[in-house]
């Protein structure tokens, strides 16, 4: 039976990087007494995978895990084993059972919401409030994405969502899937520009508010929280 | 959740942030009151060699089940973090609270390794503490030193307020009531030392005085206040399976260097070779009891969730009730799909079959350490290990399927002449060869894979070798050359790679090992020239060290090459460490006239650790000399 378990990361959580977090919770299943069930071989590993990588240094309300169990004893039993056993900073928000065909959580995953606040002494030095609709409403959003081995003129348009302010930070809906995935900050950077400022390092906390997958078609999208593929059990 | 010490420019900037934030599984936080006595205990390394470390895991959870004490943890910040901290004058927090050390009651550091002694000098100094004991007030932590290099601390003495010689278990309780009750009679430091200094195990270098002769060598070592002790004995824990163990160790996010439950089956070792330090400081052997261990082993699953378990001993073979443990283990982690780590297992028909049943044969590797090439040197160093047992479970794992071993050896020891080099090279080789002539060629998979590593012999104190010349560089190296050189004209030196140490570092590890008190203005410069973490090659620096000692003034070879006298006062001497000087020097001379000595089970050696009257001592066995023996009479 394969699971999708929701979880949150905040505080001092954020530094610990997506290799350590699936470390954290392999060490985490052992100890919640959970029934996972194991791959074949000598050396045999826990059958789980995350949905997308969490940059070091951001927030999430909305991670995602699939891990394939041989027995359970009810949702509510083990978010609570588990919840027993996080450390503080991570919170397991829901466990859902997945259908057979379901995709899994990494394949699944087509955008991701963004709060972008901004930190203390780092509010931009442009009326970014006003500016928000316009920079939306935009034809194309270009981008120069600069890589270790080339730079690459993209357009940032076709992925950006949703852009639009909520209460002093900045809200945005990206596409996160593995062909065309931009990053929050790549946004934020563009939008500077766009007004004639350099985003600053540092300048930017940012939370993942939830992951999603794409309920419609290629043509006329509908997002829904990876979670909705699965079912309380 | 805590704020922490560093903020999130800085943790986003240095290397592994994760290293700085504690909030671990299992770490310990309790509200601050007022009477609450805030310990620090610090590993003078970087995170994952610390977090790695058992003793301090220990004493973490014994010093939280006091309910008055409140005990944290440090590890030295990576040299990128070290220069922020410089810069912007950030003080050393400890992970738990991220309060900074320099507010706590206590500083413990644990001394593991020699050439940890500059990173020592960085905790104090980030910290905001005074370098020097003596530059201290009321308002520091009182700097607490432990761990092996304990046993001679002369050194590092002027850093350290106290040293504690021996098994943290024992005193920590009584040195912390003295400190709480100083403070109720409102005595000052001065106060406290001097009554810790009355505590069994406890040296409080302030209160020696040493003088030297013409020569440089010791003439006397002395308390300078009536009822400071003359002598520290080593504490140690008499009933092992009672002392405290840790049941919830703290797990670390990051990948570390002993990343699994460890369980420490016994402590000390019956063996006694000659060059080994923790042969003879742990002595005498005492096990746990296999029912405590079968206990703590699942509770410690249970709670950090490890997916590996270690057994953690100086020789695991010696272990008395092995069997029923790893039988034991075998199946609990069956089920629960958990690696299980043999590690220092002799190799024989159990082990082989254990090892078959829990590791991948074909991709682990056997190890072997016989120290020495030849029978000779192997009886003068009393390592016994036999070419032809090394021989036989060689072949016997190779029949079983595996087809890499490991080989360790040491160059320099004394006595040592070419043969003995060239025997380094004809060992490896027959190992080879048995391969080749044991193993038929339809089972082979490919060519044998023999790795031979070289380390550089450095006299410890309380060894039998303490008396001992170390060689120089250039003759470390042309060892190392010989070796290379021996190992190429061997007939199957296709199948045998070969691997040696740095010379450099191997010199002043010896020069700390057994320097006097003077080596500490040598530290402190080195360390001053922005020496740290020399463990680490890429950034031990040499040439900065030779020109520290030239400076200061004092001479390497002194405390290298130098023949000592068996009547010369050792700066550790003060120590009483449970064997006696005499045994040590009997050791030494039958060394020199290449003899071994049996084990302690065999037969009683009279190494004057039967006095703690614990372990092996109380064993029924031939020689057993079950009244004391003193250990006294070699103080000037």
């Amino acid at each position: 039976m394969k699971v999708r378990i929701q979880f949150s990361k905040h505080g001092v959580m954020k530094f610990i990087g997506h290799l350590d977090i699936m470390r954290y919770f392999q060490k985490a299943i052992r100890r919640a007494g959970i029934d996972i069930a194991y791959s074949g071989g000598f050396s045999p590993h826990q059958i789980m995978s995350f949905a997308a990588p969490l940059g070091v240094g951001l927030e999430s309300d909305g991670e995602y895990m699939d891990i394939e169990v041989n027995s359970h004893r009810g949702a509510k039993n083990m978010q609570d084993a588990l919840n027993a056993v996080m450390a503080d900073g991570i919170e397991v928000l829901s466990v859902r059972l997945l259908p057979a065909q379901a995709k899994n959580a990494m394949a699944s995953v087509a955008a991701a919401g963004y709060l972008v606040r901004f930190r203390t002494g780092y509010t931009p030095e442009f009326a970014y409030k006003e500016k928000i609709d316009a920079f939306y409403g935009k034809e194309s959003i270009p981008f120069l994405k600069t890589t270790k081995k080339q730079k690459l003129e993209m357009d940032l348009k076709p992925a950006l969502y949703a852009f639009s302010l909520r209460g002093d930070d900045v809200y945005m809906l990206v596409d996160a899937s593995s062909a065309g995935n931009i990053k929050p900050v790549m946004v934020m950077e563009a939008f500077y520009r766009e007004n004639g400022k350099e985003l600053p390092p540092f300048a930017l906390q940012i939370t993942r508010t939830d992951t999603y997958m794409n309920a419609g078609t290629e043509e006329k999208k509908s997002f829904l929280p990876l979670r909705d593929a699965g079912e309380d059990f | 959740m805590n704020k922490l010490a560093l903020s999130d420019e800085i943790l986003l900037q240095v290397e592994k942030p994760v290293r700085y934030i504690g909030n671990e599984i299992n770490s310990v936080v309790k509200e601050k009151t007022k009477e609450l006595i805030r310990f620090a205990m610090c590993f003078p390394d970087v995170y994952e060699i610390g977090m790695s470390h058992l003793g301090i895991q220990i004493l973490y959870d014994m010093l939280n089940h006091f309910d008055d004490v409140w005990c944290e943890r440090v590890y030295s910040p990576w040299v990128d973090l070290d220069q922020i901290m410089r810069e912007k004058k950030i003080p050393l927090f400890a992970l738990e609270s991220q309060d900074p050390v320099r507010d706590f009651d206590f500083l413990g550091i644990t001394i593991q390794y020699e050439m940890c002694y500059t990173n020592i000098l960085q905790i104090l100094d980030l910290s905001g503490i005074p370098l020097l004991a003596k530059d201290r007030s009321s308002k520091d932590p009182i700097v607490i030193g432990g761990g092996p290099c304990a046993y001679n601390p002369e050194p590092i003495a002027d850093f350290f307020d106290l040293f504690y010689i021996g098994e943290g278990e024992t005193q920590y309780r009584n040195l912390l009531d003295l400190y709480q009750q100083n403070k109720h009679c409102g005595g000052g430091r001065r106060d406290f030392l001097r009554a810790a200094a009355r505590l069994p195990g406890i040296y409080v270098p302030s209160f020696y005085e040493v003088s030297y002769h013409e020569d440089g060598t010791i003439a006397s070592f002395l308390p300078t206040e009536e009822g400071i002790p003359g002598k520290v004995r080593k504490e140690i824990v008499r009933e092992i399976t009672d002392a405290c163990y840790p049941e919830k160790p703290v797990v670390p996010y990051c990948k570390v260097t002993q990343d699994r439950v460890v369980l420490e089956i016994q402590r000390g070792c019956i063996r006694g070779c000659r060059f080994c330090q923790a042969g003879q400081l742990y002595r005498p052997v005492r096990e746990r009891h296999v029912d405590m261990l079968k206990k703590y082993a699942v509770a410690m699953l249970q709670h950090t969730g490890h997916e590996e378990i270690s057994l953690s001993s100086l020789s695991s073979s010696d272990y008395s009730q092995l069997e029923e443990l790893v039988n034991f283990l075998i199946e609990v982690c069956h089920e629960k799909k958990i690696n299980i780590s043999l590690p220092s297992l002799r190799i024989d028909a159990f082990s082989l079959n254990v090892m078959g049943k829990v590791q991948d044969v074909k991709k682990s590797s056997l190890t072997f350490a016989p120290e020495a090439g030849s029978q000779r040197l192997r009886n003068v160093i009393n390592k016994g290990l036999t070419e032809s047992v090394i021989l036989s479970g060689a072949v016997k794992a190779f029949a079983s399927g595996w087809s890499r071993v490991k080989l360790y050896f040491m160059l320099g020891l004394p006595t040592e002449t070419q043969d003995d080099i060239q025997a380094i090279a004809d060992l490896s080789n027959r190992i080879a060869a048995a391969y080749y002539e044991t193993v038929p060629k339809e089972k082979r998979s490919g060519k044998c894979q023999i790795v031979t590593s070289t380390s550089f012999f450095i006299p410890k104190p309380f060894t039998p070798f303490q008396w001992a010349s170390q060689c120089t560089k250039e003759q470390f190296l042309e060892k190392a050359y010989m070796t290379r050189a021996a190992i190429a004209r061997q007939l199957n030196q296709k199948s045998i790679k070969y691997n040696w140490h740095e010379a450099d570092a191997s010199v002043l590890e010896g020069v700390l090992a057994r320097g006097d008190r003077r080596v500490g203005q040598v530290i402190l410069q080195a360390y001053r020239k922005g020496c740290f973490y020399d463990a680490w090659s890429e950034h031990y620096k040499n040439d900065v060290w030779l020109s520290c000692f030239a400076q200061c003034g004092l001479s390497i070879e002194f405390y290298t090459t130098r023949q000592r006298s068996l009547d010369e006062i050792f700066p550790w001497d003060f120590i009483d460490c449970g064997v006696t000087k005499d045994f040590l020097r009997r050791e030494w001379e039958k060394a020199m006239r290449g003899e071994t000595s049996p084990n302690c089970h065999v037969q009683c050696q009279a190494c004057g650790a039967s006095r703690y009257g614990s372990g092996v001592c109380m064993e029924n066995r031939a020689g057993n000399t079950m009244s004391g023996i003193s250990g006294e009479g070699e103080m000037a």
